[in-house]
């Protein structure tokens, strides 16, 4: 436009002076673009770790506490049983398969080296709910789960604290004061979504740890799969209904568990992430705006300097309107030249970080669009104040002016 | 009819010719009544309003200056002279009377309608050049036309055009700063008519110039006015100036004092011919030089 192209003209009659204009608002825009692409690169990652969790999984937990994630009721409600787990396999044809958890934290020893952690008695098929494979030796039996036998599977973190480089399967460690033999040790799983490590724990059969270890009767969480992906998020309903009736919990009370599917943490994970993304992307904002104080202050300077050339406009001509546009149009151009190469450092910048990171690189076209957008804003808003005062110079008193 | 004419006093408009008398010639325009006036003031006043003071910069005046004239406005500091030019230049309004250009009441005008009278029909060449520095003189030229809201090959057309008729057209893509003063001026002269304007306002415009400089730019003027019949009104102080003019008009203490024909008017032409050129002011001034040594020489 023959506008746009007058203003570049303008600007580029002081060179140095317009780059160092536009500096704060490449930065601002840069930062804002570097931080969400790489936040969305983490969020990506943890997604797929999520993933990693079976997609079909459903997750019943005893208590109603709602606070965010996935907590392992320690404690507090003990309405949920094995029978209510039986129930849900018998009555809900969703649910493929169901096990049984609760957990405690027990002193650990073999040999000369002991560890405080967490003993979580389950079936076996918990390992392939959660998709979980065994890297040594094996699961135990059904049959083990049965007769209660003081059996384990050991994470790798326990593994290498209690036997270092020895091989543990077929070894007797002590949980509590009682010995347990090892039968087997499984794949590391990494950290979980809030940061715990996963492979610090020692699975062994839920008959065993509530009469042996934990005293309890209860559970502490149920971990079933459904049939598909669908069905998983289908079920919530009826084990909901189902488990409110068995529990006799009246209409319009809070129900006394809480069932997460997948689908829900995979959101949940979601929402935080971006939430912790877009604050981030306000702060690095905040520079957006110091570089739009940047601008006005630059073009009331020019405005300044440029008394007598506006007076010689006016005389030829310009109209209080012609020389307003002609300055906002010479800030937005500043501004949005800032925009497109603070887009594209920022966009260099975040995919030189996820290299290093091993992210892989996500381009947020809405962060692109908002960022152009807020550029032509800063330049509008921050420029109208000097465009208005050079509209409203007096052409004789700036024809004067030395 | 001595003429007391000293260069730079305020004294200097007191000539004899006529006190007190507005004059018009035969061969004016004015004298034939059908013609119609390009500018006509009507019995205008201007009061500036500084709060606990008014000052009363013109007061009462009327004047009628017709196409092809050549009018040199003169006067103290404080006469009004540059308030008429800015009456005249649309730059500024009356307080009271009328002010028609072209035969148009432009006296009540908004500040957008009046930008576009100074757009149109309007020309102006300013004491110090006023030029865009680092922009070309083709762009400096075409600055007018802009905001005439005409294309962009039209305006590099017309540009060329008056810069042609300044004579400066293998200089379009000079800037300022690798021009002489004259050649700054002439580019600023030819700005001013790049809109074919009925009127070309010059306020001091060999101020900034040196003497023989001064009279090229008035050679330029003066030919512009006889072959092309354009009216310009000039502001200046020097009586010189005011000679190269057909008319002056001389206003002190706000009103219009005098309103004569000049008379033994100066054509710059004639005048080139008797000033010393460049090389020839160089040898002089070598000349004095050697002058000066050889004194000196002879005293020591």
């Amino acid at each position: 436009m023959n506008t746009f192209r007058l203003a570049l003209r303008a600007l580029s009659r002081n060179k140095m002076r317009s780059a160092l204009t536009m500096l704060g608002i490449i930065i601002g825009v840069g930062a804002v673009i570097a931080v969400v692409s790489i936040g969305q690169g983490a969020q990506y990652i943890v997604q797929q770790g999520i993933q990693a969790m079976g997609t079909n999984a459903v997750f019943i937990s005893a208590g109603s506490n709602r606070a965010g994630g996935v907590r392992q009721g320690y404690g507090g409600v003990k309405t949920l049983t094995m029978d209510d787990l039986n129930a849900i396999l018998q009555e809900i044809p969703l649910i493929k398969e169901a096990s049984p958890a609760l957990s405690s934290r027990q002193q650990v020893v073999y040999g000369n080296q002991n560890w405080n952690t967490q003993i979580t008695g389950i079936t076996p098929n918990y390992f392939e709910i959660r998709t979980w494979p065994v890297q040594a030796g094996s699961a135990f039996s059904d049959e083990e789960v049965d007769i209660a036998a003081n059996v384990c599977v050991l994470g790798t973190t326990v593994e290498k604290i209690l036997f270092v480089d020895e091989n543990p399967i077929g070894k007797t460690i002590r949980i509590g004061n009682l010995p347990f033999r090892v039968d087997g040790v499984l794949e590391s799983k990494g950290q979980n979504v809030t940061g715990q490590d996963q492979d610090d724990v020692i699975f062994a059969p839920y008959t065993t740890v509530q009469r042996k270890i934990s005293g309890i009767t209860w559970l502490q969480f149920i971990a079933a799969s459904a049939v598909s992906q669908e069905a998983s998020v289908a079920a919530v309903a009826p084990i909901t209904s189902l488990l409110r009736e068995r529990h006799r919990i009246r209409n319009g009370d809070d129900d006394d568990f809480l069932i997460r599917t997948q689908a829900d943490i995979a959101d949940l994970q979601n929402q935080t992430q971006s939430t912790m993304t877009y604050l981030l992307g306000g702060i690095a904002s905040v520079s957006l705006l110091v570089g739009g104080i940047g601008i006005m202050n630059i073009m009331l300077v020019s405005v300044t300097e440029r008394t007598r050339e506006i007076g010689v406009r006016m005389a030829v001509g310009a109209t209080e309107d012609d020389v307003r546009r002609q300055f906002l149009v010479e800030a937005v151009t500043l501004s949005m030249m800032g925009g497109f190469i603070g887009i594209i450092l920022g966009l260099v910048g975040s995919a030189l970080i996820s290299n290093l990171l091993g992210w892989p690189t996500l381009i947020s076209g809405k962060a692109i669009i908002a960022a152009v957008i807020f550029s032509a804003a800063v330049g509008i808003f921050f420029g109208y104040y000097p465009a208005h005062k050079a509209a409203q110079l007096d052409p004789i008193e700036a024809l004067r002016y030395e | 009819m001595a003429a007391e004419c000293r260069a730079g006093s305020n004294e200097v408009f007191e000539t004899h010719l006529m006190a007190d008398q507005i004059i018009v010639a035969p061969d004016l325009p004015g004298a034939n009544p059908t013609k119609k006036p390009v500018i006509r003031l009507e019995n205008v006043f201007k009061t500036y309003d500084l709060g606990e003071v008014q000052v009363q910069a013109l007061r009462g005046v009327s004047l009628e200056i017709y196409e092809g004239e050549f009018v040199a406005v003169m006067g103290p500091s404080g006469s009004g002279k540059s308030t008429i030019m800015n009456i005249l230049g649309c730059l500024d309004r009356p307080t009271k009377g009328r002010y028609f250009l072209d035969g148009v009441d432009v006296s009540g005008m908004s500040k957008t309608e009046l930008a576009r009278i100074r757009n149109r029909k309007l020309g102006f060449v300013f004491q110090q050049f006023n030029l865009l520095s680092r922009t070309s003189a083709l762009e400096n030229v075409e600055l007018p036309t802009v905001y005439a809201g005409i294309g962009p090959e039209e305006r590099t057309k017309r540009a060329m055009e008056a810069l042609t008729r300044v004579g400066l057209a293998q200089r379009a893509g000079h800037h300022p700063s690798q021009l002489s003063g004259g050649q700054q001026q002439r580019v600023a002269i030819a700005r001013g008519l790049v809109n074919r304007p009925s009127i070309l306002l010059a306020d001091e415009p060999t101020g900034n110039l040196d003497s023989r400089t001064s009279v090229e730019i008035m050679d330029i003027l003066q030919t512009l006015n006889n072959e092309q019949g354009i009216t310009i009104v000039l502001v200046t102080h020097e009586p010189d100036i005011a000679q190269y003019a057909k008319r002056n008009l001389l206003f002190r203490d706000g009103k219009l004092k005098r309103d004569i024909l000049v008379q033994d008017r100066l054509v710059a032409q004639e005048v080139l011919k008797t000033l010393p050129t460049v090389e020839q002011q160089a040898a002089e001034d070598a000349e004095e030089e050697n002058q000066r040594q050889a004194k000196n020489d002879t005293l020591a």
